[in-house]
């Protein structure tokens, strides 16, 4: 019987020779991300290590990422204090892979890996933050930790007592009408199969649709394949992965593609069909209330967000600034733009988008999480509507529960952001 | 086990649980003050230490869902509150049982609060109702983890297994 992207990886990683759904393992770990939370992994790293005799040394510095991106500049003394507990850290241990508070290599942890090139096909990535489904994306099996699960990968280099997760196939077909796109399918994809539809599986993506679609478009999808409860979502390395990793994140030496055999078995296969999709919505409070633009266009919104690790990329910018060419964000909506990474911060400038928000009307903020998990940048004040290209909308998640987070691409943001209400951003749409 | 203190819906996520703002905030010790910090009276309660040990939260399927942090366990375990939920989402279950947070998953459990529950051979009874419903056990790769007493003391013994680094 044949295996899928994730059981392949899974296996080799275990040094076993085939792996089937629900198998354990323990896979060793190419790669281990951690941001501002590595605060508490070294504290759990730390612990394990009492009493031991044995040195807390990780394992392999070389395969330790720490990026600082949730609290950007330091909004506090706690966190300013935790930045410089890891700082010392990661100079100790001489961890490479570090990202500081910069312009030139900061940035948000799930856009710095891909355009870093620190994930490749093939590799088993961990993260201490739910959005590391985001680097399935170039086909390899990356997944969310907690901290002392972390410590744990730190200590031993291997991933314990995983339980290989089934495979969801989702086939994609057709084109996208104008000023839709991969954030619209993964919306419609969670409002189908629900906010735990996935839960402890894997999805695995297909289709004509897929091929086309840049790297910069699975990463999108990967990165909300979490918000259906799936452990990972994956897209087969192909020749656009081999492109991407060659030519923007500067990638030499051989790369391992995995593909799946023909008769691996599933466990459901979904199929979607984006010809017709219309621009989707994630309404309050759950990422698996989506409706069509139609049921809520005229929305009033006061703060537009463009940015996260969703859709913070060149592309949501190109767009964005496309759509707000010669026009002004409407009076009574403020708009934030935050690039997701102190690279694409730099694209945009040069490319003259930055210029364009700003002459526009709205705010430039630095790289970084910004409002996305409501902890400084942007709050939300009581009964205020935001309308983000982010990823979650749970209750309070910018920073006020008696505040409404709605979801969208950066087409819709954009658009919305002229009216002041939740536009359509297709010609003649309303 | 004790009694239903409070009664939740499905989709309960780590940010009601412990909001994002309070992230700077990581150790085991502190992060119990914001314990469903947005709902307010619940909060309150904990605080003043109303709420005795043992007492059991429930909850509607998917508890749990979104971020991965461990806040959101540790801030529960502060309490030594007892969540039982018709089911868990992956990240909040492996941080659950990573940290030793008790927890039972009963997939046709019903309960109101202030209802006394009781936990017997795979059974949580409702004493109050007089209902039985069925818990489900953990896969045993969980199991594993949960008899060394946490993660922490289970990688421990995996490290000593190792041979010592220079
Ligand atoms: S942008 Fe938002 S979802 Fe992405 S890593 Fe940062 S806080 Fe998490």
């Amino acid at each position: 019987m044949g295996m899928t992207v994730v059981e392949k990886i899974l296996a080799r990683a275990a040094g076993v020779p085939a792996v089937r759904a629900l198998d354990i393992v323990e896979p060793r770990v190419d790669l281990a991300m951690s941001h501002e939370n590595a605060a508490l992994v070294i504290n759990q790293f730390n612990e394990i290590h009492q009493g031991t005799g044995r040195e807390p040394k990780p394992w392999d510095p070389d395969r330790i990422a720490v990026i600082f991106d949730h609290r950007v500049p330091a909004e506090g003394p706690k966190t300013a204090t935790n930045q410089k507990l890891i700082r010392g850290f990661v100079a100790r241990h001489g961890i490479a892979k570090f990202h500081d508070i910069r312009g030139d290599l900061g940035g948000i942890c799930h856009q710095i890996l891909p355009e870093r090139g620190y994930v490749r096909p093939g590799f088993v990535v961990v993260g201490t933050d739910s959005h590391t489904t985001s680097h399935g994306a170039l086909g390899c099996f990356a997944f969310g930790i907690g901290a002392t699960e972390m410590a744990s990968v730190w200590t031993l280099g291997v991933a314990l007592n995983i339980e290989v997760p089934p495979t969801i196939k989702v086939v994609v077909s057709g084109r996208f009408q104008e000023h839709v796109g991969p954030k619209d399918l993964i919306l419609h994809l969670i409002g189908r199969l629900t906010a735990q539809g996935a839960n402890f599986r894997v999805l695995e993506f297909h289709g004509d649709t897929i091929a086309a679609m840049s790297t910069s478009g699975r990463l999108t999808i990967c990165n909300m394949s979490v918000e259906a409860g799936a452990t990972g979502g994956l897209v087969p390395a192909d020749a656009e992965t081999e492109r991407y990793l060659r030519q923007e994140a500067g990638v030499t030496g051989p790369l391992a593609p995995v593909r799946p055999d023909a008769d691996a078995v599933y466990e459901r296969v979904v199929e979607v069909d984006v010809s017709r999709l219309e621009p989707q919505i994630a309404c309050p409070h759950t990422v698996d209330n989506v409706k069509p633009i139609g049921e809520v266009a005229g929305k009033a919104v006061q703060q537009i967000v463009i940015g996260s690790c969703t859709n913070g990329r060149l592309d949501d910018l190109e767009i964005a600034a496309g759509i707000l060419r010669g026009k002004q964000v409407a009076p009574g909506t403020r708009m934030l733009v935050f690039p997701a990474s102190g690279r694409i911060y730099s694209q945009a400038l040069e490319a003259g988008y930055l210029q364009e928000f700003m002459r526009a009307g709205a705010v430039v903020m630095n790289s970084g999480c910004g409002p996305c998990l409501g902890i400084h940048q942007g709050a939300l004040g009581d009964e205020e509507v935001a309308l983000a290209t982010t990823n979650r909308n749970f209750k309070g998640r910018m920073g006020n529960p008696k505040s409404e987070v709605y979801l969208c691409s950066s087409a819709v943001a954009a658009a919305s952001a002229i009216t002041g209400v939740i536009t359509d951003p297709r010609a003649g749409g309303r | 086990m004790g009694k239903v203190v409070l009664k939740l819906g499905k989709d309960i996520s780590t940010d009601d649980i412990y909001p994002g703002r309070f992230m700077a905030t990581v150790l085991p010790t502190e992060t119990p003050q914001f314990c469903f910090h947005d709902r307010t009276e619940f909060n309150a309660q904990l605080k003043a230490g109303a709420i005795p040990a043992g007492s059991v939260v429930v909850a509607d399927e998917n508890f749990g869902c979104g971020s991965s942090r461990e806040q959101a366990v540790s801030t529960i375990r502060g309490h030594e509150l007892v969540i039982v939920a018709r089911s868990i989402a992956r990240i909040f279950l492996q941080n659950a049982i990573n940290l030793g947070l008790s927890l039972v998953i009963c997939p046709t459990i019903e309960a109101e609060v202030g209802d006394e529950l009781e936990l017997a051979s795979g059974k949580v009874r409702n004493r109050t109702s007089g209902r039985e419903f069925d818990a489900v056990p953990l896969p045993p790769a969980r199991q594993a983890i949960v008899d060394a007493g946490g993660l922490i003391p289970y990688t421990r013994k995996k490290l000593l297994e190792l041979p010592a680094r220079s």
